[in-house]
């Protein structure tokens, strides 16, 4: 594996080809927010709230941490007045469905985000994912999947396989950021397999 | 049909088609496109072949069923050769008259031509109407000759001879050279020169890759991918099978909407002969060149027309796209470099390679080279497909090939390429068009579409209806995307409804940001355009919407009124009899009044007033005047005084 400078935040920082700026930064310390993030998982870039500026050439532009691969002589902002007005308001409208998830708050207070800025639509899902691909890919089940498209896009249980599945792992339930996952798989329980 | 083993045995097989055509006997070309087929075209194809029959004329006339001429505004379309007589809007009724007059007699049909509509002179010839005069039909002109299911005639146009030519005499290097010196750009929206597209493919290193023809076209109102797979697609198949010699792929794939049956039932059938023939399968023309394609119908989503969508969904997943930070043409579909292009550019490349980059490359701006195919709707007299030169002005295909404004009214925007493009106005009309020039002018190539609007049409409205056709097309992975557009689109529909607030334009500004700045795919980064161009070049009527609420353009329904002028009321009842509301007041001698409670506004009233009184107003932004009281209601009649 080539070894790769790249600058991140003013330090230089030494990474492997292949690395995502997002790893770079992890592996000296350096913190980007993430939500739809997870180690175990292939990256996904659904969330957003990762994006920083990379400098390449002389020309920046905004790309997704957790997928942008590093390169030679890189240069990343990881904070900046766009990076966290970005961040801001993609909290603003993520508060707006889930306005109590810890995360999301924790985030809001270092971004300034009003959680009350756009009109409540309390579905407390922020499609994040982690379910989803959490049961595909490291228990390969698909018990949990994404139904729908655009704003009607919404996770639900497949009773056939969470009625054999899902009562002994509920692995995914630690990493839903709102609980919304829970609630989906109650309520999944209580209409398609009660007795279990 | 034995397969053809070699570039002179096509030639040989060419010879023998058109020794076998008789250029004087008489053809009847019939537009069987899916707009004509709307219009009653197989009716009247019907007519013709009994009619034919019936006049004992079958050994001597032809008739042959193209693909869309274009001209859908006056379908269907009869051509008649080799005279080149064009008659348009036919009926089978007319059928006998054509074929005993014209055909037998060699008589002009007046009534069927085209009339100027400035000079009022009848037109004879297709290429003389002003529609088609101030065209340049380089990719499109083929449609109006060839039966799209008979391969005969693509090859008695010369078809193929690209394809044999590469493979004969050119190497990879040298094909991919050739169209990148052609300058070709990707018809398809984003522009990007397809020549450099192949190379990344060429130079990677992995053995197996992919060439995809982009038929997932979804734009409201463009049709012109649906029209050249319909009527053409031997075109696009010899353009993707160079493609294909050029980057090295023995794999192709064809993406087309199911909503396009046509298309695919064409299509499928050209993939067939083409391999009865030789042209694909093993070993083509003796080359030892192997290249397959395979036809695969999208299931209906918008963003499956993105790149990386398209590919995740050929390859059985939910088309989602996926960020492009390492381009396609390296790494798409199953991880295999793959060139995409569209159904359009496809076609350009048997042009390109028959007669030569430099020919290519006098055609269009210093930019953007060729021609390209416009999808011409909304407030237009001709609504049809136009191919010019790139670097034609927006006012020469409004007005010269469009025909201007239907009904008197006037031009007001015409949006370019798709939900995703923008409103031009009308002191931009003289913009040269091109892929740069579109984007500086803040809206976009797309693949085409030109949605022309004229003054009653309410630019906040169409932000809206854009911003809402996307936000049931975003696929819903990314935040910016999903709640940036549900967000803009409610403060939208509020404006709409009239129920704007002070500041709602810097925060549509704000998350317009978000969208194009932070979205995962091109949907995303360029949904916000139609409400920035028409914020940019139409911001007083957001002002007005939100200050005043008032629509400019008097379309709002809930920004507007109607109102009965009592000086010009005359009490002819029509208005009362038809509003389905029964909201107006009057009757015989009374002046009439509507009753604002109950008024649905469907604008019924305003349409039946008769123009010699234009009695019914539209309002907006002021109060509805006081109802004139009863007893002045009544109208004294001068001429019954007499």
């Amino acid at each position: 594996m080539s070894e790769i400078l790249l600058k991140i935040d003013g330090k230089k920082v030494k990474a492997t080809q292949g690395m995502t700026i997002l790893e770079a930064a992890q592996s000296v310390g350096i913190f980007i927010p993430t939500l739809c993030h997870h180690e175990k998982l292939e990256p996904y870039g659904g969330c957003r709230i990762c994006t920083v500026e990379a400098e390449i050439g002389g020309r920046t532009r905004l790309v997704a941490s957790c997928l942008f691969p590093v390169e030679q002589d890189l240069i990343v902002r990881t904070r900046s007045e766009k990076v966290d007005r970005i961040r801001k308001l993609i909290l603003e409208l993520l508060l707006a469905h889930a306005p109590d998830a810890f995360e999301l708050k924790e985030l809001a207070k270092e971004y300034g985000a009003d959680k009350d800025r756009f009109e409540k639509e309390a579905s407390f899902c922020i499609h994040c994912g982690l379910c989803v691909r959490y049961c595909a890919e490291v228990k390969k089940k698909f018990a949990v999947g994404f139904v729908d498209r655009g704003t009607r896009k919404e996770i639900n249980f497949i009773p056939e396989i969470a009625a054999k599945e899902c009562w002994d792992c509920k692995e995914c339930f630690p990493l839903c950021p709102t609980e919304a996952l829970q609630a989906a798989y109650v309520l999944t329980r209580a209409l398609y397999f009660p007795s279990t | 049909m034995p397969r053809l083993n070699s570039p002179s045995e096509l030639e040989e097989l060419r010879k023998g088609i058109l020794s076998k055509r008789d250029p004087n006997k008489p053809c009847i070309t019939l537009c069987s496109g899916s707009a004509c087929h709307a219009s009653g075209s197989s009716d009247v194809a019907r007519s013709l072949e009994e009619e034919i029959k019936k006049q004992g004329l079958s050994d001597e006339v032809e008739i042959r069923k193209t693909g869309c001429h274009g001209f859908c505004e006056r379908g269907p379309i009869i051509v008649i050769h080799p005279e080149e007589i064009c008659y348009l809007q036919i009926k089978p009724e007319d059928v006998p008259e054509i074929v005993s007059q014209t055909i037998k007699e060699k008589k002009v049909i007046e009534r069927l031509l085209y009339t100027d509509p400035e000079t009022n002179e009848k037109i004879v010839h297709e290429s003389e109407i002003p529609f088609y005069k101030n065209q340049k039909r380089l990719v499109f002109g083929s449609n109006g000759n060839i039966d799209p299911k008979s391969i005969d005639d693509y090859l008695a146009i010369g078809g193929y001879s690209a394809l044999a030519r590469v493979l004969s005499e050119m190497t990879s290097e040298e094909v991919v050279e050739e169209v990148k010196k052609s300058n070709l750009r990707g018809r398809g929206g984003g522009g990007f020169p397809a020549g450099r597209k192949w190379e990344g493919s060429r130079d990677a290193p992995d053995e197996t890759k992919y060439v995809i023809v982009n038929a997932d076209e979804g734009d409201p109102g463009a049709y012109m991918d649906r029209s050249l797979l319909e009527g053409n697609p031997h075109s696009i198949l010899e353009g993707l099978t160079i493609g294909a010699y050029a980057i090295g792929s023995h794999e192709g794939y064809i993406y087309v909407r199911q909503e396009y049956p046509l298309a695919v039932e064409n299509v499928n059938l050209a993939i067939r002969n083409a391999e009865e023939y030789g042209f694909l399968g093993e070993n083509i023309l003796g080359s030892g060149f192997d290249f397959i394609v395979k036809v695969h119908q999208g299931a209906g989503a918008f963003v499956c027309g993105e790149s990386t969508a398209l590919m995740t969904a050929l390859e059985g997943r939910a088309g989602e796209p996926r960020p492009k930070y390492i381009r396609s043409n390296v790494k798409g579909l199953w991880d295999k470099p793959s060139v995409l292009n569209n159904v359009e550019t496809w076609a350009n490349v048997p042009l390109i390679i028959n007669k030569g980059a430099d020919w290519f490359n006098q055609f269009g701006t210093e930019k953007s080279k060729g021609t390209k195919i416009f999808s011409l709707v909304g407030k237009i007299t001709n609504t049809g497909l136009v191919e010019v030169p790139m670097g034609t002005t927006l006012r020469d295909i409004i007005y010269k090939i469009g025909g201007g404004i239907p009904g008197g009214k006037r031009f007001k925007a015409v949006q370019t390429g798709g939900p995703s493009g923008g409103c031009i106005p009308e002191e931009l009309l003289d913009l040269e068009v091109g892929f740069d020039e579109l984007t500086k002018a803040g809206s976009m190539m797309g693949s085409g579409g030109m949605i022309i609007m004229d003054e009653d049409t309410c630019m906040v409205d169409v932000s809206r209806y854009f911003l809402d056709f996307l936000t049931d097309e975003s696929c819903g992975k990314c935040v910016p995307c999903r709640e940036g557009m549900r967000q803009m689109l409610k403060i939208l529909t509020n404006i709409t409804l009239g129920k704007g607030r002070e500041g709602d334009i810097e925060l549509l500004e704000e998350l317009a940001e978000l969208l194009s700045e932070a979205s995962l795919c091109a949907l995303g980064k360029s949904a916000a355009n139609p409400f920035l161009s028409t914020l940019r070049y139409f911001r007083e009527e957001y002002e007005a919407h939100i200050k005043e609420k008032r629509c400019p353009a008097l379309s709002c329904k809930e920004l507007i009124s109607f109102h009965i002028d009592p000086d010009k009321c005359l009490a002819c009842m029509i208005c009362g009899r038809k509003c389905p509301a029964g909201a107006i007041i009057g009757g015989k001698n009374m002046i009439h009044v509507i009753d604002q409670d109950k008024c649905t506004k469907c604008g019924t009233c305003f349409e039946v007033c008769p123009s010699r009184f234009s009695a019914v107003k539209k309002i907006s932004g002021e109060p509805v005047p006081p109802s004139i009281p009863e007893e002045e209601r009544t109208i004294a009649r001068k001429s019954k005084q007499k």
